[in-house]
């Protein structure tokens, strides 16, 4: 199962579980505020050969209907996924 | 037929830590949770893993994952499979995820003994060459002449004086059914290992270089290349030990430039062309030995 | 129920036996290695159905317990001094992950200098590590409590691990005759091990986490809760186990003679045996003595302690243990009881046994002689004040 983004904050006295054992892919918090620069995908380029996605350390590219895609919530910006597309179909902007 | 990206399972089973941007353990944990899918059970040690994936509220194994003792990867591994096979469950795969100095220092003993009971788990050591989430302190895993905390490099000592401790061939000493060599440069490879290593019974072990910008001293952008280049230039070597002999995966005819390895990253921007020329020599010395003992 | 002539050790392991644990991780040292030496004998005869782990020390021996208490095994252990002290990580890291492991510890002194027999330094000083310390002081209350420590550790309310402690050599190697109950009868006792805290394959959890400031308190305060949920689930255990077994055990504590006794003696372990005979005997001669024997240190037994002691002139406690620079733990645990309690008796010290020094008869009597003296004392016994 892919963690996911929940609603509940489990931080209360009453919420938090009895031992250190919770929910696996329980999250909280978003990593978007942590680029400065945002991966985008030419998809007019894209072959889809999915290297992006193998070697993204976060595994926030995906595929969906056919296209590769990110998740913006997670990613990083690492700028790992510009690097290793061949076709340069990957272009890193500024966050403003 | 081999996993590759477009029939490696979709699902991500790591995702949402806070490892740092571009981080190569992160990378390794990902691959190998694809991989070996939703029925695996991680141990992950007190380090950079555990630190960045196990914040309640924010937990980011998709799958079972718990923390154990820093010593206690491979023997708390060994007890959640134990555990599970004495209760009559038995399709999962306990895989333990360590970084250097929770492997070749302080979890070595743990690891020797159950590599030596031949308990059935994987253990999977994340190399990024020292102890990162403390803040770059030497590990025996941290190579000659890197500069580390605590091997500060300054007119009297070039950074750490001692070569990189072997531990693929110290684990092939045990006489393991299974160990290999990786590198988040060559992730297919790593895939590929890894999915070998699910299909045997026994004690796996796979060493996967992982860079971490923060410690080398990299870009963000660069932990895959340099992860390449290391193989490319000789300094790290993508072999297998199964059924008591070595095997090397990938023998570069012309090894790439040493020089140009070190000199990008900042933890070996002191070195000098004698330190860098004792690197060459123990390169050498290490694929001389390797053409002779591996297949 | 067989009668057999059993050391501590073989005892223990017999009831050990009895709670068929999954898994059994352990690393050898003396004085404890007869109660797994019997274990694996069992496994070998195919008298226990249990995963048995020979691991290559004893942090990995309780980390082993760990994981497989952490996929809902139940889980056993046993070690001594040292290696108490090896594995010392790893005790506050079980407790606090609430695994309900159960650990037998012969109890022996630590080194320097190097001694194999027994004192009680090594468990009191894990007396914050939050697990559950008890203390038998028979062979026969050794196989008890090894029945029933998976009982209360892997009770619902309490899921803490349990450490059962057993003198070293004095216990753990002196024979008596010992009932062993059936596995029917244990099995009518114990029910199988069941929690909501472990990795399932089914429903899939990330155990063993981080928690910061904001919540770190609340999980350390519900950790203390399951500790304090002892004393009830011990007067549960012992109930049920009287009802099968015909044996009584009287909780936290255990007074002989204290209802009317001017003054109390306070122990921990097989040295009570003796006491007892003392106030046996000076109870013949008219003297108004008691005596008081914690069995468990870890939930302590405030309580107990202050309702058996309220109506003394005063109290010493006899213990094998010395925190250095301070007095016994034990004595420092009853004040504090005492004090809380507002009771106000003078009370005393002795500090015996260690390395295995044999605490006589006449050491006792000595030690209800000076309690008429009514002062408030920290003594070595064999050592006079310089």
């Amino acid at each position: 199962m892919k963690p996911y983004l929940r609603d509940k904050v489990p931080t209360s006295f009453e919420d938090i579980p009895e031992n250190t054992s919770y929910e696996a892919g329980y999250l909280v918090t978003k990593n978007a505020g942590w680029r400065n620069v945002r991966p985008v995908i030419d998809t007019a380029k894209c072959v889809g050969c999915l290297n992006c996605y193998l070697y993204c350390p976060d595994g926030v590219i995906y595929q969906k209907d056919g296209k590769v895609q990110i998740d913006y919530d997670f990613c990083k910006g690492c700028g790992i996924c510009k690097k290793i597309c061949r076709i340069g179909a990957i272009e890193l902007e500024a966050e403003k | 037929m081999a996993v590759t990206a477009k029939t490696l399972n979709e699902t991500e089973f790591f995702y949402g830590h806070k490892a740092c941007a571009g981080c190569g353990g992160s990378l390794a944990v990902r691959i190998a949770l694809k991989v070996l899918g939703e029925r695996s059970i991680a141990v992950v040690p007190a380090g950079c893993m555990s630190a960045v994936g196990f914040n309640f509220p924010q937990l980011c194994f998709g799958n079972n994952a718990i923390i154990s003792t820093f010593a206690g990867t491979a023997s708390m591994l060994t007890g959640v499979e134990a555990g599970l096979r004495a209760q009559g469950i038995t399709n999962f795969h306990a895989v333990g995820f360590a970084g250097d100095g929770g492997t070749a220092d302080i979890g070595l003993q743990a690891l020797s003994g159950a590599i030596d009971r031949n308990d059935d788990i994987l253990y999977i050591c994340y190399d990024n060459e020292a102890y990162m989430n403390t803040g770059i302190q030497k590990s025996s895993l941290t190579p000659f002449g890197a500069r580390t905390t605590t091997t500060p490099a300054g007119k009297n000592i070039h950074g750490n004086l001692r070569q990189k401790k072997n531990m693929f061939e110290i684990v092939a000493a045990h006489g393991i059914p299974y160990a290999a060599t990786a590198s988040v440069g060559y992730i297919n490879d790593f895939m590929r290992k890894v999915e070998k290593a699910k299909s045997i019974k026994g004690t796996k072990y796979i060493h996967i270089l992982a860079p971490c910008p923060t410690g080398w001293g990299i870009k963000t952008d660069e932990t895959v290349e340099a992860a390449k280049e290391v193989v490319d230039c000789g300094l790290w070597y993508l072999a297998e030990y199964e059924n008591g002999s070595f095997t090397l995966n990938h023998d570069p005819k012309e090894f790439s430039s040493v020089e140009d390895y070190l000199r990008k990253q900042a933890r070996f921007r002191h070195l000098t062309d004698e330190d860098i020329e004792i690197i060459k020599q123990s390169r050498d010395a290490k694929w001389e030995y390797i053409h002779k003992n591996f297949k | 129920m067989a009668r057999k002539f059993l050391s501590g050790n073989e005892a223990f392991a017999y009831g050990v036996r009895l709670a068929r644990p999954h898994v059994i991780s352990a690393y050898p040292i003396t004085p404890q290695t007869i109660v797994v030496e019997k274990l694996s004998e069992f496994v070998e005869d195919g008298s226990l159905r249990s995963e048995f782990i020979h691991v290559e020390s004893e942090h990995s021996a309780l980390s082993c317990a760990m994981g497989a208490s952490s996929v809902g095994a139940r889980a056993f252990t046993a070690t001594s001094s040292q290696g108490l002290l090896y594995m010392a990580e790893c005790l506050p890291y079980a407790a606090g992950g609430r695994f309900p492991i159960v650990m037998m510890n012969a109890n022996r002194s630590t080194a320097l200098p190097w001694n194999i027999y027994g004192d009680q330094r090594d468990s009191l000083s894990q007396l914050d590590s939050g697990w559950i310390q008890a203390y038998a002081e028979n062979a026969q209350e050794a196989l008890d409590i090894a029945l029933m420590s998976f009982y209360i550790a892997e009770h619902k309310n309490v899921s803490t691990p349990f450490m059962a402690n057993l003198d070293g050599f004095v216990l753990t190697h002196t024979y008596e005759v010992v009932d062993v109950p059936t596995a029917e009868q244990a099995d009518e006792f114990l029910p199988p091990f069941e929690t909501e805290n472990k990795l399932s394959l089914s429903n899939p959890k990330n155990l063993g986490f981080s928690a910061g400031p904001d919540t770190n308190t609340f999980f350390k305060y519900k950790e203390h809760s399951g500790l304090l949920n002892v004393r009830n689930v011990v007067a549960e255990a012992e109930s049920k186990f009287e009802s099968i077994f015909g044996r009584k055990y009287t909780g936290l504590t255990e007074s002989f003679k204290t209802d009317d006794a001017d003054y109390i003696l306070i122990t921990l372990g097989s040295i009570s045996g003796l006491a007892r005979e003392i106030v046996d005997r000076l109870r013949e001669q008219g003297e108004k003595v008691g005596l008081l024997r914690i069995r468990y240190m870890r939930p302590f037994p405030n309580d107990e302690i202050a309702a058996a002691v309220k109506n003394a002139k005063a109290v010493a406690v006899l213990e094998k243990d010395i925190s250095f620079g301070n007095e016994g733990t034990v004595y420092t645990n009853v004040n504090s009881a005492l004090q809380k309690a507002g009771i106000s008796i003078p009370t005393s010290d002795y500090i015996g046994g260690l390395g295995g020094k044999n605490i006589s008869a006449e050491e006792i009597e000595g030690i209800f002689e000076e309690l008429k003296q009514k002062k408030s004392a920290v003594k070595f016994l064999g050592i006079e004040v310089r």
